[in-house]
């Protein structure tokens, strides 16, 4: 049961950083290796400058519904604005230049959270009332795992709705599949575009909130670890696919907590090499991901 | 009026030009195909028109604005639609998401779910086939039927002009037939302006109207499709002796 829901939590990270990645992949063909930083940012936000190890939230006073929208906020906002002051002027680039981009554009944010606020780590305490465990057929489960898991997958209902009930979904979905085409029906381009890069930053800032509430302590390079995971995921899952980035992300958590109880005691060490490797075979078998998306070829 | 007018157009791809110095006007409610072998510069030359490769030199005016370098998406505001070669139907989505995805251009408007709602009959009731699966993934139906609806996709932007490349490729004699009987009865009760994009001159001369003959990215003539009929002139740009 315990395992059961490590390894649900766990791929709720992964499955929403993916979901945030392959969102912005669908309309613009850029593969966002900012995305880690915006998930450090949002979280970093909620704090004064300050190089101590005990971090001043000078928004921790705030009642958690007020919270969770500032920070989703922080990450949404950071996200447009990349996208305004940097991303805009690569529309026509090549992926790889655009890609180059936005590592520069991660550093540029990892090194501006560096000079406020250090390399150290900070403690933090957020909502701290979910760490208490609750009992769940007979196991102890942490509370903050069981709100992951069911934030997650109300956030998975939200998004599917919204990409299919509104009318900005729809237009989503059809950039997604053939911009040029969506635009010569007057869809337009830089709405949807900022749409998504505002959803894809309230997913990091969900992830940030998350992570920070899980270990009591936030550092810049908090992202990176996630990230590299979600990557695999969206990638397995088929680039610019959504369903898919949520599934391989589940798959990844899944196959994480998996190995980390059935290997043997020596090797649990090296448990991530295992984990890639198993990401190695699913590639190798279905090189267009699990769930390959549609007309990957256009772009902007 | 002239609903849309080129003047020295010319578009290049690298130091390519594959259109050069085109001009021509075309009138509200007229019908033109433009017509010529392959590498004639015809699809760049719609390409242009719709705002998706900006023209090197020239300018394009709809509606008595000039819309040169415009974004695509304002172009199709302005009520000039296109249906691209190939057809480009968003496969993952409902034939019905498909028709919707245009009707944004209203949005501003207020009952724009109304006026939507209307303009998906008028297209259902032009195209049936369309009704009876409309909830069915597009990228299933066949040839004759993604012609047909990405033509009733444009028809739900509400446009003036309608330019579309190439609406017989691929499709059986029979069914070509059947689209362009559709969409004869459209530009007559919804008083269109009608630009067609066709390689071969044989349906421009069944249909009747005005043709454009391009040869090289230049325009080699301009009259009345019938009038044209086998003259030398056509002859030479089809089969390559003349001048040229």
């Amino acid at each position: 049961m315990q395992t059961l829901f490590d390894a649900l939590s766990l791929g709720s990270l992964y499955a929403l950083g993916a979901l945030g990645i392959a969102l912005i992949f669908g309309v613009m063909r850029l593969v966002n290796f900012a995305h880690g930083d915006v998930i450090s940012f949002s979280i970093f936000g909620l704090l004064w400058p300050s190089v101590d190890a005990v971090a001043i939230v000078f928004a921790g006073e705030l009642p958690w519904f007020l919270l969770i929208p500032f920070v989703l906020a922080m990450g949404a906002g950071l996200s447009v604005l990349s996208e305004i002051i940097v991303f805009r002027r690569f529309r026509r680039a090549n992926p790889a230049t655009m890609m180059i981009a936005s590592f520069a554009l991660g550093f540029v944010i990892r090194y501006f959270l560096l000079m406020l606020f250090s390399s150290r780590p900070k403690s933090i305490s957020l909502l701290p009332a979910l760490s208490q465990p609750v009992e769940i057929l007979g196991a102890r489960i942490p509370l903050l795992q069981v709100i992951t898991i069911a934030a997650t997958i109300a956030i998975l209902f939200a998004l599917t709705a919204f990409l299919k009930r509104t009318r900005f979904g729809l237009e989503m979905r059809a950039a997604a599949e053939n911009f040029t085409m969506a635009r010569m029906l007057g869809v337009r381009a830089n709405r949807v575009i900022m749409g998504a890069f505002a959803l894809s930053g309230a997913l990091a800032a969900a992830i940030g909130l998350i992570l920070a509430a899980q270990t009591g302590t936030v550092d810049i390079q908090m992202g990176a670890s996630v990230m590299l995971m979600a990557f695999i995921a969206t990638v397995i899952g088929g680039l610019g696919s959504l369903p898919g980035a949520v599934l391989a992300g589940f798959l990844l958590g899944a196959a994480s907590v998996v190995m980390q109880t059935v290997l043997p005691i020596d090797a649990r060490p090296f448990r991530d090499a295992f984990v890639y490797g198993a990401v190695i075979l699913v590639l190798i078998f279905r090189p267009q991901g699990l769930i390959a998306a549609r007309g990957t070829k256009e772009r902007v | 009026m002239s609903l849309l007018a080129l003047s020295n157009l010319t578009i290049r791809y690298g130091r390519l030009s594959a259109v050069r110095n085109v001009t021509f006007t075309l009138t509200e409610g007229e019908i033109l195909f433009i017509t010529g072998p392959n590498g004639a510069g015809k699809s760049s030359l719609l390409r242009a028109i719709a705002g998706v490769t900006p023209p090197a030199g020239g300018r394009i005016d709809f509606a008595g604005q000039d819309i040169t370098g415009r974004a695509p998406e304002d172009i199709a505001r302005m009520g000039l639609s296109m249906v691209p070669e190939g057809r480009e139907v968003f496969g993952s989505l409902t034939i019905e998401e498909n028709l919707l995805v245009g009707t944004g251009i209203h949005a501003a408007t207020r009952n724009w779910r109304s006026r939507a709602a209307t303009e998906l009959e008028a297209v259902y009731a032009t195209f049936p086939i369309l009704k009876d699966r409309r909830h069915s993934q597009a990228g299933l139906l066949s040839g004759g039927q993604q012609q047909m609806l990405v033509i009733g996709r444009a028809l739900m932007t509400n446009p003036r002009l309608i330019a579309i490349d190439e609406p017989s490729l691929g499709l059986a004699p029979n069914i070509t037939d059947q689209v362009y009987e559709r969409l004869i009865a459209l530009r007559s009760h919804r008083a269109l302006t009608l630009l067609i994009v066709e390689q071969s001159s044989t349906r421009a001369q069944l249909v009747g109207g005005r043709m454009i003959l391009m040869r090289g990215g230049e325009i080699l003539l301009d009259g009345d499709a019938r009038a044209m009929g086998q003259s030398e002139a056509m002859q030479a740009a089809y089969f390559g002796y003349g001048e040229h």
